[in-house]
Parts: structure tokens; C-alpha cells; sequence
């Protein structure tokens, strides 16, 4: 599903730095697979870099049939817009757009479906994740936990084939850390859908199918 | 293209969650092209009204007798001396007596008029006169016109007083006496007025109206009268024309026709541009003050959108990195920050359309008097509808550029930068 050869990125400033050294892996579909390892191993380089948003680095990155090297700035959008949903440490959200309308705006962006299909989605996505009743809220108006999981519906709402979180539970009281996995879980098992997520949480890491170690640029185990 | 109408949504609300800034940016607009409407309206108006004192008064073509003295001397005909190799030289030369009758003026006016180019062609004929008020003689210039004609082709009662042109073509003893020449004489409408000609005869003339130009040297020495008047006034019979006035369709065509005129007929005649050369140069001058104006207006109404829209984008750069992590791309960010450019522009500009409107309004509708147009009563307003199409074209381009270096800015912003960076 997803798949991952020989990997290399170079940071030039201030001096030159290997910071991703010939990574290689393969992910199936439905795993829940969590990346661990040191500040600065690299490990949200390598994320930024699967999911489309950086392209600057050798070596070959597949999703499915997609080869990303092979695709130009506004094809890669497109994937990213269809097939990954990313959720970040911070809950970014749109501040001027209400709970819905965020959670809607990545499948108004695909334009697959009508408007009013959209937000019965959007109001599903909300009602898995339990903050159906926020739905009209501004986004600016709700508490942290809520705010991530938001953002998970968000990630969730064009059926994506692969979610990836930069330490999505890093910025969250253990209750709160703990529903979001129970979430990830339930999506690997119940829709087939693979997660890939940068973590520090050790307690979270342990639960999940596969744990990807990684230090200095390379993978020690996995 | 698809995503325009979300993309727009986005831009929308954005505008409206900064009403504060969006404000400020679109009064900027606003002003500029309010400022832009009211000076174009107002300087147009008052150019049209100062070209109007020179192009519709004065005729396009002017038919005379000029004195001048013979360009062949009889001597340059002699074989012997007229070679110009040869030292000749005449002292004292005199100028020629001519009549300042223009001959064949009934064929020269009936060619003339069956020509396309000729709006118009009015014959005049001009007296020299002494107003006499008791043992009191003024120095004077009595013209003999065909009032309604000079009305429609030289808009002649822009300077009358008191009276209508066709109260003279109505009066076969009528006068239009300059007002000039009234005030000395303490004479009013009604009042008769003696005059002699050259040869000391004296006639009396039935005042019907006054008229002013506002040149001082003219309203104190002129008066109009019928042709057959004037001509009675002259001493002279009915075939007697001092000058032909020639009004043409197209101005452009002066000079040159002029030229012909002159050749085809043996007359002399000067052309409306040779006449009046510093009225081209004021009026483009005039235009071109206006339009430095108006553009720098706008321009600065530009920078402020451009700033406006810079400060935004750094406020939005998670969002611009949301935006783009969830699948816009660049193209659509940059369209994102256009649109609300635009709509800061299009808001910004109705408005200033208005604004223009209400002010060039208020300025067409405030006092002004002046003596070289006693019929004119407020300030001159061109009200040209594309003025106003004009600013709102402004509008849109001046906001679309000012946007569109912001824009671009934003499309380039890496999302890894501002998701890493916190």
C-alpha cells in the first residue's frame, strides 16, 4: 500500500546534514503502525515527506499506484487531498469557519459529491468522534481535546486510503490521548484505513500494531 | 476551476471576519476612485466649458480681405531686373488698397455649403461706428450678423443678457449692444442708441438685448445687428460681406480646408488652430494634470490593499499550511488571496463610484459666476458615464495587481516550514 525504497534528504542549512539515510519500508493496508525515536531523528522529516507535502529528497515513495516523484506540485495536492489525512500536534484548524464547515472544506476541495452529501459526511464523521453537538460552534470556540478531534474528522472526511499524525496526542491530557487512539484503533480495524503516526508517547506506541524505531536518520528496528 | 466558487467563499470570509482591515482597504479604494470620478467630472467639465468659450464661439474657418501689400512687385516682372540674381531693392513698399468687401461671396458660400465637411457657413458684416451720446462719440464696431444661424452654429446666446437672438432677427432695427458700451452710455435694454458711420451719417438703433463676452476690449467697442442693417450702416449695398465663418464637422479638417479655401478662391482665411495656439497647448496640459492625479490616487489606494493583504498573509500563514497540507494547491491559495483583493476592490469601488457621483453633484450644483459666461450659473460638471466605468475598470486592476504580489507570496509558502516551526 504504501511503500517506501531507499529514502535520503539532505539538510543544507546551516551546514550539510544527512538527515534521512537510505529509509526503507512497506506498510499494508488497515496497519496501524506508529514511528518513534529522538528529537531530530528525523521522523517528522520522513512523515512530511510521505505525505507529499515535501518533495525535495531522492528515492522513491509509492501510495498504491502513485509513484510520488512522477507527479507534479498540483497532482500531489490532489493525492494528498484524496487519499492521506494528516492530523498535526497542533489542532489547526480555520479560525473564521465554524466545526463543520472545517471538517467539510477538504471534500468541497474534491468536489466529489454535493454540498448538502458533504455535510451529512461531515456530521457523521463528527457524531464517530462524538462532537456532533459542536458542529455549528466556531472552531475557535471549543476546548483543545475537541479542537484535535476536529481535526480528526477533518482528516477522515474524503475516506482517505492512509491518515498520518505528527503527534497528534502530543499537546493532550491522557484521557484525551487515550480516546484519540481508541479512534485510530477503530479506524484500522473497522474501515480498513492504515495510520501512520509520529509519536513520543511510549505508552500509545506499545498498543499499536507495528512500532518503526528510528535514530540518526535511520531505522533500528521494526 | 471547479473549486472557484469555494475558493471565493473562503476569500468572502476572510473579508468579513477583518471587517476593521477590509474597511480600511477598501476606503482606501473608495477615495481613490471617489477622488478620481469628482476630478475627472470637474476638470473635464471645466475644460469642455473654457474649449466650449474658444471652439464653439469661434469659427473653425475665417473668410476675409486681408491689407497687405502686392507679394509681386511690379519690377520682379521685368526680364532685366526681376532676376533674382540680380541686386534690386524697393524701399517703402505700400500695401495695396483692397475692399474690404469679400468679391463673389454669394458663390464662395454657396460652394462651400454644398461641402460635406462644412457644418455651416454664416456671412458677417463689420462697420466701424461711433456711438454718440449727446456731444460724447465712442469708438465702435458695429457686425452684422444672421442671428439664428450664429446662434446655432457659434452658440451666440451664451453671451447674451436680457434677451434672445431672435429678438434681433425679429427687429429689423434691433441692436445687441456690448455691455461695455451700455455702461458707458448709461443705456438699457429698450433704450435707443445713435450711432454714425465712417461718413457721419447717423442712424438709431432699438436695443433688444446686451451681450458680454467677458474680454473687456470687446464688450466695450461691439455690437451686433442685423446683416441688412449693418450693411445700411456701412453705406454700402446688399452684395457687401467683410467675413465669411465657416463652422466644420470635424475641427481636424480646419487647416487643411483653410489652405484650399484660400488657393481655390484668392481670399484670405485662417483656420481656428493658427488662430488660437495656445488654447490646444492649455487643454492638453489641463488633461494631463488631471490624469497625473487621478492615476497617483489610485496607486496609493493600491498600496494600501497591497499592505493590507501583505500583513494578512503572515496573520494566515497556518491557515494558507492547513489549506495546503489538506489538499489546495498553490494555484488555489493564490486565488484565495486574489479574490479578496477583488472583492475589497469591487466593494471599494462602488462605493467610490458613488461617492464620485454624490460629489460632482454637489460641485455641478454650487454657485458660480463668471463674466465671460453671463449665462453660465454654477460650476461645469461632465457627468460621462465612462468616467464612471473607467474607475470601476481602475478599481479591479489597481486591487488585482495589488493583490496579486501578496498572492503569490502566500501560493509560495511551504506548509513543512510553518507545521514544523511550532
Amino acid at each position: 500500500m504504501l511503500k517506501v525504497q531507499g529514502v535520503s534528504k539532505f539538510f543544507h542549512d546551516p551546514v550539510e546534514v544527512q538527515i534521512l539515510k537510505e529509509i526503507s519500508f512497506e506498510m499494508k493496508s488497515g496497519e496501524f503502525a506508529s514511528i518513534m525515536g529522538k528529537s531530530g531523528c528525523g521522523k517528522s522529516t520522513l512523515l512530511y515527506i510521505l505525505s507529499t507535502m515535501d518533495s525535495q529528497y531522492s528515492g522513491d515513495v509509492w501510495l498504491g499506484d502513485s509513484h510520488f516523484g512522477s507527479l507534479n506540485a498540483d497532482e500531489l495536492a490532489e493525492l494528498r487531498n484524496e487519499y492521506i489525512g494528516f492530523v498535526f500536534q497542533f489542532h489547526y484548524l480555520l479560525p473564521e469557519f465554524t466545526v463543520l464547515q472545517n471538517v467539510m472544506m477538504p471534500a468541497l476541495k474534491l468536489g466529489k459529491m454535493s454540498k448538502s452529501e458533504i455535510e451529512y459526511e461531515a456530521m457523521e464523521k463528527l457524531r464517530l468522534l462524538g462532537i456532533e453537538d459542536q458542529a455549528l460552534k466556531m472552531a475557535t470556540r471549543i476546548s483543545g481535546g475537541q479542537k484535535q478531534r476536529v481535526a480528526i474528522a477533518r482528516a477522515l472526511i474524503n475516506r482517505p486510503s492512509i491518515i498520518m499524525g505528527d503527534e497528534p496526542t502530543g499537546n493532550l491530557d491522557s484521557k484525551n490521548a487515550e480516546m484519540v487512539f481508541d479512534i485510530f484503533k477503530e479506524l484500522s480495524q473497522e474501515f480498513g484505513t492504515s495510520l501512520l503516526i509520529v509519536t513520543h508517547d511510549e505508552d500509545f506506541a506499545r498498543k499499536t500494531d507495528r512500532v518503526i524505531v528510528m535514530a540518526d536518520g535511520e531505522i533500528i528496528s521494526q | 476551476m471547479k473549486n472557484n466558487p469555494l475558493l471565493f467563499r473562503i476569500a468572502k470570509t476572510h473579508v468579513v471576519a477583518r471587517k476593521k482591515q477590509s474597511a480600511i482597504a477598501a476606503l482606501g479604494v473608495t477615495f481613490g476612485i471617489g477622488t478620481f470620478i469628482t476630478l475627472m467630472s470637474f476638470m473635464t467639465g471645466l475644460n469642455g466649458l473654457l474649449d466650449g468659450l474658444i471652439l464653439n464661439r469661434t469659427p473653425h474657418i475665417r473668410i476675409y480681405n486681408e491689407v497687405k501689400p502686392s507679394e509681386l512687385q511690379a519690377v520682379m516682372l521685368d526680364s532685366l531686373y526681376g532676376n533674382a540674381s540680380t541686386l534690386h531693392t524697393i524701399h517703402s513698399i505700400k500695401p495695396k488698397k483692397t475692399a474690404s468687401n469679400i468679391r463673389n461671396n454669394r458663390g464662395i458660400i454657396n460652394e462651400l455649403s454644398d461641402d460635406s465637411r462644412v457644418k455651416g457657413i454664416t456671412p458677417q458684416v463689420s462697420a466701424r461706428v461711433f456711438y454718440q451720446s449727446g456731444s460724447v462719440l465712442l469708438n465702435g464696431n458695429l457686425i452684422g450678423i444672421n442671428p439664428l444661424e450664429e446662434d446655432r452654429l457659434f452658440q451666440f446666446h451664451q453671451y447674451i443678457i436680457g434677451g434672445k437672438p431672435s429678438d434681433l432677427a425679429s427687429n429689423s432695427r434691433g441692436v445687441i449692444l456690448g455691455a461695455g458700451v451700455a455702461n458707458k452710455l448709461s443705456l438699457k435694454i429698450g433704450d435707443n442708441v445713435s450711432m454714425r458711420n465712417s461718413k457721419g451719417k447717423l442712424v438709431r438703433l432699438k436695443i433688444v438685448a446686451l451681450f458680454q463676452s467677458g474680454l473687456a476690449e470687446v464688450d466695450n467697442l461691439q455690437s451686433y445687428t442685423n446683416i441688412k442693417t449693418a450693411q445700411l450702416v456701412a453705406g454700402e449695398n446688399t452684395g457687401y460681406v467683410t467675413d465669411i465663418h465657416i463652422k466644420l464637422h470635424d475641427i481636424e479638417n480646419a487647416a487643411e480646408m483653410s489652405e484650399e479655401i484660400s488657393k481655390h478662391f484668392d481670399v484670405s482665411s485662417i483656420d481656428i488652430k493658427k488662430a488660437n495656439a495656445q488654447f490646444e497647448t492649455g487643454t492638453k496640459i489641463r488633461n494631463l494634470i488631471t490624469y497625473a492625479v487621478s492615476i497617483t490616487l489610485l496607486l496609493v489606494a493600491g498600496f494600501g490593499i497591497y499592505n493590507i493583504l501583505n500583513m494578512l498573509i503572515y496573520e494566515k500563514m497556518n491557515d494558507i499550511a492547513i489549506l495546503k497540507a489538506t489538499g489546495f494547491s498553490s494555484g488555489d491559495v493564490q486565488k484565495v488571496f486574489i479574490y479578496q483583493a477583488l472583492i475589497i476592490g469591487l466593494i471599494g469601488g462602488m462605493l467610490g463610484l458613488i461617492i464620485g457621483f454624490l460629489l460632482s453633484y454637489g460641485i455641478s450644483k454650487s454657485p458660480f459666476e463668471t463674466a465671460a459666461l453671463p449665462t453660465v450659473k454654477t460650476f461645469p460638471v461632465n457627468f460621462n458615464t465612462w468616467y464612471y466605468i473607467g474607475g470601476a475598470f481602475f478599481a479591479l486592476i489597481t486591487t488585482f495587481f495589488a493583490g496579486f504580489l501578496p498572492a503569490k507570496k502566500a501560493s509560495k509558502i511551504d506548509p513543512v516550514e510553518i507545521l514544523r516551526g511550532q
